[in-house]
């Protein structure tokens, strides 16, 4: 693929660019977080660019809960991919930020699309995007907690709404005099109706 | 005494108007039983809507983070559950994209042809489900009988119906089945067949035309900063197809349109999908001609690539030589040791561009898998579609964008 992409951002933002990649054909810009919407506005906006449609935006942890610390100041790679209609390049940007209070803007002002992947990220990630209007969880209920995509949370973890009850076997029959309709037809002729069972068939009909 | 009614003029008669919420599922038909929508409705017009998905959420990434890269398979199947084939195909790709390997030319052929055919059912269940919900009862179990012929094949080729899990890394299950040829070709036309019956029941039905033309409508702009994709993108006059745009696989040696809508409305996104099904035929027809042309054992008539750190060993060898039990055993028990990288590959699933973002720290478990689900920002756009419509113009606007609750929830 062409770099164009990576020349021109590396021409416009110099040492905040930290690194550029174009591993199996993917162009890859690494960004300084502080700089993180101007990158979004400017791919979007310059002649050379145009990257008008939006393509993903998530995160990926860094962190081996096993070897790292987990507040490292790089943890969490925040990345977006945006496309161009019309001159057919794309371009994955990221910024690291830490993984103690991760925030970073957001650019759902600059591609709307952004909106709910951002949502998504801060609900599996639990990175923060600044500016956002409407941050809340997605795909994940409110009550939930902690973010499942973190390494450091069990993937065998289960947090129920309603807590899990106890498989009360005594309660699948044979019933009690006062629960539930009698198996046996023939059993039920027999009981008297009390206020005790209601169901029973009465004898005389 | 006179009447009360003299008192007002029935110009100055205002009822009372308050916003009131309405809850739209998520156990309700037309939200195929996985989204919830809050609607604030003003009488029958939608003032604003909030769509709430998640409720099929299964934690497809965090899952695939647990084992080795070939189990990520039959996850896949369950993104985009009616046409499995087209994510197993991505996510392969992707893996092969990682490792740095291409699989023989008869393998892509057959990817490109069980690829169609998943596409085929996709939109044949889209339309058929969208028709239902507006009425269209017998449309709706014509083109589900195509669906199954559809899936016949697919069953004969693969041994399953809709959970496949066929494709591998570095290749396939096995190659094309004796009959799979033949029965797809004596299939394809009665397929068609169908879908021209079906099209003359709808496209001359009043009702039908009256609810989708001019509801729903996704302008050019907003559907390409929503990254919508597929047939909701193309159905608003973009022309954007990761098979013509970047051709993968063969698509750059068959001959194919892409159609494009103009009013970005329900009823365009429909014939898209409506036209799309033709194309698929045609590159399914052209891409059997293409296996049928491949020389008889040479390199291109292989399946699989020839890899032992990648392809399991045949199974005559796994029984009979040590070095076949022990390649199996390190495959299946370490996975496939993929080198530290990164990639992004993406190819045109059923609902538009599924991406699989592949992070790779070496050995044989991902770090990272992320999909991008085309429906789940297709249905972002839903939002905008119907605000300001009326009520029953969400089911309609709704089903045309094929939400599936695998692919979108993940």
């Amino acid at each position: 693929m062409s770099k164009i992409i990576l020349d021109r951002l590396q021409e416009k933002f110099g040492a905040d660019v930290l690194e550029t990649s174009s591993f199996r054909g993917d162009d890859v810009a690494v960004v300084r977080p502080s700089r993180w919407r101007e990158v979004a506005e400017f791919v979007k906006n310059d002649p050379a660019c145009q990257c008008d449609y939006f393509v993903d935006l998530s995160a990926v942890d860094r962190c081996d809960p096993n070897t790292d610390d987990l507040d490292m100041p790089d943890r969490f790679e925040v990345f977006f991919i945006v496309h161009s209609l019309k001159k057919k390049h794309r371009v994955r940007v990221k910024a690291r930020v830490s993984g103690e209070d991760p925030r970073i803007d957001s650019i759902a002002s600059v591609w709307s699309g952004a909106n709910w992947q951002e949502r998504e990220a801060f609900d599996m990630f639990g990175v923060r995007f600044e500016g956002h209007p409407d941050l809340r969880r997605i795909l994940m209920y409110e009550e939930f907690e902690g973010h499942p995509l973190r390494k450091e949370y069990p993937a065998n973890r289960a947090q129920p709404l309603v807590a899990y009850r106890e498989n009360t076997f005594d309660k699948l029959g044979p019933f009690l005099r006062d629960e539930g309709m009698p198996l046996n037809r023939s059993v039920s002729v027999d009981l008297e109706r009390t206020p005790e069972n209601p169901h029973a068939l009465d004898k005389n009909n | 005494m006179e009447p009360v009614d003299l008192d007002f003029e029935e110009t100055e008669l205002e009822l009372p108007s308050e916003p009131m919420t309405l809850n739209m599922g998520p156990s309700h038909p037309a939200m195929h039983g996985t989204i919830r929508m809050v609607l604030t409705l003003d009488g029958e017009n939608i003032k604003h809507v909030d769509v709430q998905p998640g409720y099929l959420h299964r934690a497809f990434e965090k899952m695939s983070e647990r084992g080795t890269w070939q189990q990520v398979f039959p996850y896949t199947d369950r993104l985009n559950y009616v046409s499995p084939l087209l994510n197993n195909v991505g996510y392969a790709m992707a893996v092969e994209k990682l490792l740095g390997v291409t699989v023989p030319r008869k393998c892509q052929l057959l990817r490109v042809a069980l690829g169609e055919l998943s596409r085929i059912s996709d939109h044949l269940t889209c339309n058929g489900a969208m028709a239902m919900e507006l009425g269209a009862f017998t449309p709706f179990l014509w083109l589900l009988k195509a669906r199954e012929w559809v899936w016949e094949a697919c069953e004969e080729q693969t041994g399953a119906r809709m959970t496949h899990s066929f494709f591998r890394i570095g290749g396939a299950a096995f190659g094309p089945t004796e009959g799979f040829d033949a029965q797809v070709r004596g299939m394809l036309p009665k397929v068609l067949e169908v879908v021209a019956e079906s099209e003359s029941l709808l496209l001359k039905n009043r009702i039908f035309l009256d609810r989708t033309q001019g509801v729903g409508i996704l302008p050019r702009e907003t559907a390409i900063a929503m990254g919508a994709s597929g047939p909701v993108l193309r159905g608003s006059g973009v022309d954007y197809d990761v098979r013509k745009d970047k051709p993968y696989l063969t698509y750059d040696e068959v001959d194919f349109e892409v159609p494009v809508g103009e009013d970005g409305d329900t009823f365009d996104r429909f014939m898209v999908r409506l036209e799309e099904i033709r194309q698929s035929v045609r590159i399914v027809e052209q891409t059997l001609d293409l296996m049928k042309k491949i020389k008889p054992g040479s390199p291109d008539d292989e399946i699989n690539i020839r890899d032992p750190r990648i392809v399991l060993p045949p199974k005559s060898e796994v029984y009979s030589t040590i070095e076949g039990t022990i390649n199996h055993f390190k495959l299946i028990m370490e996975g496939i040791h993929v080198p530290p990288g990164e990639v992004y590959q993406y190819t045109e699933g059923g609902n538009g561009e599924l991406g699989f973002f592949l992070v790779s720290r070496g050995g044989g478990n991902p770090w990272r898998v992320r999909v991008r689900a085309p429906c789940f920002l297709s249905l972002q756009c839903v939002q905008s579609m119907i605000t300001g419509e009326m009520i029953a113009d969400i089911v309609p606007a709704f089903g045309s964008i094929n939400m599936i609750g695998g692919e979108c929830d993940r």
